[in-house]
């Protein structure tokens, strides 16, 4: 399996460049955000509120780790289902957002915003959250606080496995993956 | 009084929050070496890739002492109390609810409960459980004690069939449900079947379904071949692991049963993850 290594900050010629299916190990500064701070996020883009992060440009990853134990840089962290955040995705697609990291399916609507603004979307392997750990060197909190877990926090991760799930073209590694293995067994 | 055992209540809390630790961090052995299993049976190379990744991370939680998913779930308990236990000190719910407390806290587990479904401020402590408490003879109180991930449990079903619908319609029900599941659950997943009884019966019948060892068919033959014949049907799906194609969508589906009114077939579909954590203790 070939891996193909890249870096943040990432640009839009290699967003291009990455296909559905790839295999990934993502290096740099990515942040964490989920349900909560979602919410909290569109809450303050509709109200005209300054952001707590600059959403231009960046990845984001939904998960929210387990507490990190002393002596640790993080504790568990894998991804969490992203369909949860389709509601939320467009609005931060049209900002700028590049990238997000997540499990499961994007509706179309969300798809299609990936398209119109050439963003990726990539999965880690749901569960794998000792592994994932295994990956992050640093991890700080930056927004929101009293959201626990799942709060926004900063990660600064080295060689973390991803597979590109949406290509910037719009392809579905979901249904292609599906399609070759059920064409595979005939 | 005669015959009465007391138990102190102190001892239900600390065996609960060992269960809590333990069981986030090892994978049931049935589960283990049922993925272990899978990666030989597994045709499709990418899906074969993923099975690998898992496996290597269930043991890696064990080398490192972490939990498995940082979702360290709800906190499901079941309780069986034999009717001549007599507890001491506190009530059995505090009792529990002060042994997830402390197991979420010292273990590093992540709190993922909120207080309130709409107001969703969290509890700080994955505290209260859900607790299902029974009545059994003897004088020993047994805990169950599964962290139960959301990720999975939203994707779960229950249906209210017509008599008529019969087999069928339950063989429909539970193949719908997992296809359209697809990735979010993260397969491979455990199915989890409740038949009959009522409304809440067949959900609640569904969730023990996944405590069990998934190696012990149901009993009643008729409801292990089905568990058998659902399995296969589910595996030809081409969902796959994490939902990116293959033939390993399930590991294994469980069915558990109750009688029923002579005018219903309630089914509930509850779908465990492929870190599907459970663990009993006997006092």
């Amino acid at each position: 399996m070939k891996e193909i290594s890249i870096s943040t900050p990432i640009n839009k010629e290699q967003i291009k460049s990455l296909k559905a299916g790839d295999s990934v190990l993502l290096s740099g500064t990515i942040y964490t955000a989920r349900d909560a701070a979602h919410a909290r996020i569109c809450n303050a883009i509709n109200n005209n509120e300054k952001l707590p992060i600059k959403i231009e440009g960046q990845i984001i990853y939904y998960a929210g780790p387990s507490p990190t134990p002393l002596g640790k840089p993080v504790g568990s962290i894998g991804p969490t289902t992203s369909s949860r955040m389709d509601s939320f995705t467009p609005q931060l697609l049209k900002l700028g957002l590049l990238g997000t990291i997540g499990k499961g399916s994007r509706s179309d609507k969300v798809v299609d915003a990936m398209v119109e603004n050439s963003a990726l979307y990539f999965v880690a392997i749901g569960g794998c959250a000792a592994l994932g750990a295994n990956c992050v060197l640093s991890c700080d909190v930056v927004a929101y606080e009293d959201l626990g877990t799942e709060s926004i926090k900063k990660l600064v991760v080295k060689d973390l496995p991803l597979i590109v799930a949406v290509d910037s073209y719009g392809n579905d590694y979901f249904k292609d993956g599906q399609k070759k293995y059920l064409e595979g067994i005939k | 009084m005669q015959g009465i055992r007391t138990i102190k209540s102190d001892l239900i809390t600390e065996k609960i929050a060992q269960m809590c630790i333990e069981s986030n961090i090892i994978l049931p052995i049935d589960v283990a070496e049922k993925i272990e299993k899978s990666i030989l049976s597994e045709s499709f190379t990418p899906a074969r890739n993923i099975l690998v990744q898992i496996k290597d991370n269930f043991n890696l939680a064990k080398i490192k002492n972490m939990p498995i998913c940082q979702d360290t779930g709800m906190a499901i308990v079941f309780v069986e109390i034999g009717q001549n236990v007599h507890i001491m000190g506190d009530t059995l719910d505090n009792a529990i609810n002060k042994g997830i407390a402390k197991g979420y806290t010292e273990g590093y587990l992540r709190k993922s409960i909120v207080q309130d479904p709409i107001k969703r401020i969290n509890t700080g402590d994955n505290t209260p459980a859900i607790i299902h408490t029974s009545l059994v003879k003897g004088d020993n109180i047994t805990l169950s004690f599964m962290p139960k991930g959301f990720g999975s449990e939203n994707m779960s079903a229950l249906a209210m069939l017509n008599p008529a619908d019969g087999i069928k319609g339950v063989r429909n029900f539970v193949i719908s449900s997992v296809i359209k599941a697809g990735a979010n659950p993260c397969p491979p997943i455990i199915v989890g079947v409740g038949i009959g009884g009522d409304f809440e019966k067949c959900a609640l019948l569904a969730k023990q379904a996944l405590l069990g060892d998934i190696n012990t068919p149901n009993p009643d033959e008729f409801y292990a071949n089905e568990e058998e014949y659902l399995l296969a049907e589910i595996n030809k799906t081409g969902i796959g692991p994490q939902g990116l194609g293959g033939k390993t969508t399930a590991l294994a589906v469980k069915i558990l049963s109750y009688p029923t009114h002579i005018a219903g077939l309630p089914v509930a579909v509850n779908i465990g993850c492929h870190v599907t954590r459970h663990i009993t203790t006997i006092i």
